[in-house]
């Protein structure tokens, strides 16, 4: 097991309608032959050793969730090849199975079946991970009774409880309030600790610096650079500077 | 996942999706369960009013028990597949964020409703023992013909879904089909009250087979023909496997989709 994580020359375009069709304008377009469509990847090639980490940076629009979304198996390429070895877990959008008439205990228990615990490991895990989402006594009131940072530790607390080997996060830290995203950051970190991989989507540097030891740098779907987040960040900064001052000369 | 292996515990994940559709349609109900009581029994007082005492003729023995066997088929094919259609497109969050098979949502939806099926079996067998009915060795075919028939549901489920996240009027087409179906299923008529050359059409809707076998195991006291359980053991084959065929197909474009 030689990688992590591979991508390997992965391409994915979109369609424009993102799908919410009826039967009549699935009809018209059969009958047009025409599928407009948006090119979220082009032959993008990366490689995460076990242990590395790396950042993806650029702006919005640039296919970094469209990467993560790609290495949790969720969307599968166009073309191109992506190798997993190992357990992924994503913090993407968390609480993705949450639902507020549950109380954070039933939650809890939801998710970590859907993220692949057994009824054991759960039962083994879930005090640690109450106790890791500082939730307290609210843990048996149902989730809509919660605020969005509490509903938000609470997700982080079950999907880092779940041992990935490959650890996604999409810029999940930034909320909450300090003391946890302190507390946060010190998990990912001793993840790392660990030996476990991880792949982040992230606009802040001190959190790129203080991560990752590589970042690559994405822009309309295609690899602009690689290499240590220091350069690439400089470089992405500079072109975004140099984009925004040309764009405001020409107006 | 798409073509990833889920490394869970299918067990767990099933109990606790279909543990958790149970408790947020209950909870929020000052009635709660009884709701899958009532339901069942006014529906089964209206037809033993309007077929028993409004329209005329001669009815089968045990009416009400009658009738029930044939609503508590219907409601769970009605739910379930109400339900198992809209699935993957209602639980939109799920599929797109949560790397986990995708079939299980439709089938999870399906077994959820199992939970009301169960009250409203117990309400039937409950009526049978009052109407006086004894227990019989034929009972034992009670378990197998739902089994089969739950599995004939989840397959059209899981082709159903798919297509949903496509043509979103699948769900409307799915509705009018129940409302049709009511008419259809020997709910409130027997079966040898259908004439002889569209007898074989009513052979071949599982709805109505096992509405069959239920009266047969419960009124007549005898186990379902043969001819029958082939016919279900068919029906949940086929739906089976057209379901998994049409699902593996499609899902790869669910997460553009919804």
């Amino acid at each position: 097991m030689s990688v992590a994580l591979r991508f390997d020359r992965v391409s994915k375009s979109f369609s424009h309608h993102g799908g919410r069709m009826l039967l009549r304008e699935r009809l018209v377009e059969l009958a047009r032959h025409s599928r407009p469509r948006f090119q979220a990847l082009k032959n993008v090639s990366f490689e995460l050793a076990p242990g590395e980490s790396l950042a993806l940076v650029g702006c919005n629009g640039a296919g970094k969730s469209t990467t993560l979304n790609m290495a949790t198996g969720l969307l599968l390429p166009d073309s191109g090849k992506i190798e997993v070895n190992g357990r992924v877990t994503a913090l993407l959008e968390l609480g993705a199975g949450f639902h507020p008439d549950l109380t954070g205990a039933e939650n809890v228990r939801v998710n970590a079946a859907l993220l692949g615990l057994t009824r054991r490991q759960t039962n083994a895990r879930f005090d640690e991970i109450v106790e890791f989402s500082g939730i307290g006594d609210f843990i048996n009131e149902p989730l809509r009774t919660y605020s969005t940072g509490m509903a938000m530790r609470l997700a982080f607390s079950v999907a880092t409880a779940s041992d990935p080997d490959i650890l996604l996060i999409d810029e999940v830290i930034a909320s909450g309030d300090s003391a946890f995203a302190e507390r946060c950051l010190e998990k990912i970190r001793s993840f790392q600790r660990d030996g476990k991989t991880l792949l982040m989507a992230s606009h802040s540097p001190t959190l790129i610096t203080m991560l990752c030891r590589r970042a690559l740098w994405l822009h309309h779907g295609q690899v602009m650079a690689c290499g240590a987040p220091g350069e690439i960040l400089d470089a992405y900064q500079e072109a975004t500077q140099g984009s925004a001052s040309v764009s405001a000369g020409g107006s | 996942m798409n073509g990833r292996r889920f490394q869970g515990d299918y067990f767990f994940l099933f109990t606790n999706l279909i543990l958790k559709d149970f408790k947020i349609r209950y909870r929020n109900m000052s009635l709660g369960i009884l709701w899958s009581l009532l339901n069942p029994l006014v529906m089964m007082g209206v037809l033993t009013f309007v077929f028993g005492r409004v329209v005329g003729g001669e009815r089968p023995q045990y009416f009400p028990l009658f009738v029930l066997c044939g609503l508590v088929p219907y409601n769970f094919f009605t739910g379930a597949i109400m339900t198992g259609t809209t699935s993957i497109v209602d639980n939109a969050p799920l599929v797109k964020r949560v790397p986990v098979p995708r079939e299980v949502v439709p089938v999870a939806s399906v077994l959820s409703n199992c939970v009301h099926l169960m009250i409203q079996l117990g309400l039937l067998v409950g009526i049978a023992l009052a109407f006086g009915i004894r227990p019989g060795a034929q009972w034992l075919w009670l378990p197998v013909v739902w089994a089969l028939y739950v599995a004939f549901v989840c397959g059209l489920a899981l082709g159903a879904s798919a297509i949903n996240v496509f043509v979103r009027d699948t769900r409307y087409v799915v509705e009018s089909f129940n409302l049709l179906l009511f008419w259809v299923v020997p709910i409130f008529y027997s079966f040898s009250s259908i004439p002889q050359k569209y007898a074989a059409i009513y052979r071949f809707n599982p709805v109505a087979a096992l509405v069959l076998a239920m009266r047969n195991i419960l009124l007549d006291r005898t186990p379902p023909p043969t001819s029958l359980m082939m016919n279900l053991v068919l029906a949940a084959a086929l739906s089976l496997a057209a379901g998994f065929a049409i699902f593996s197909q499609l899902k790869m474009y669910f997460y553009e989709r919804i």
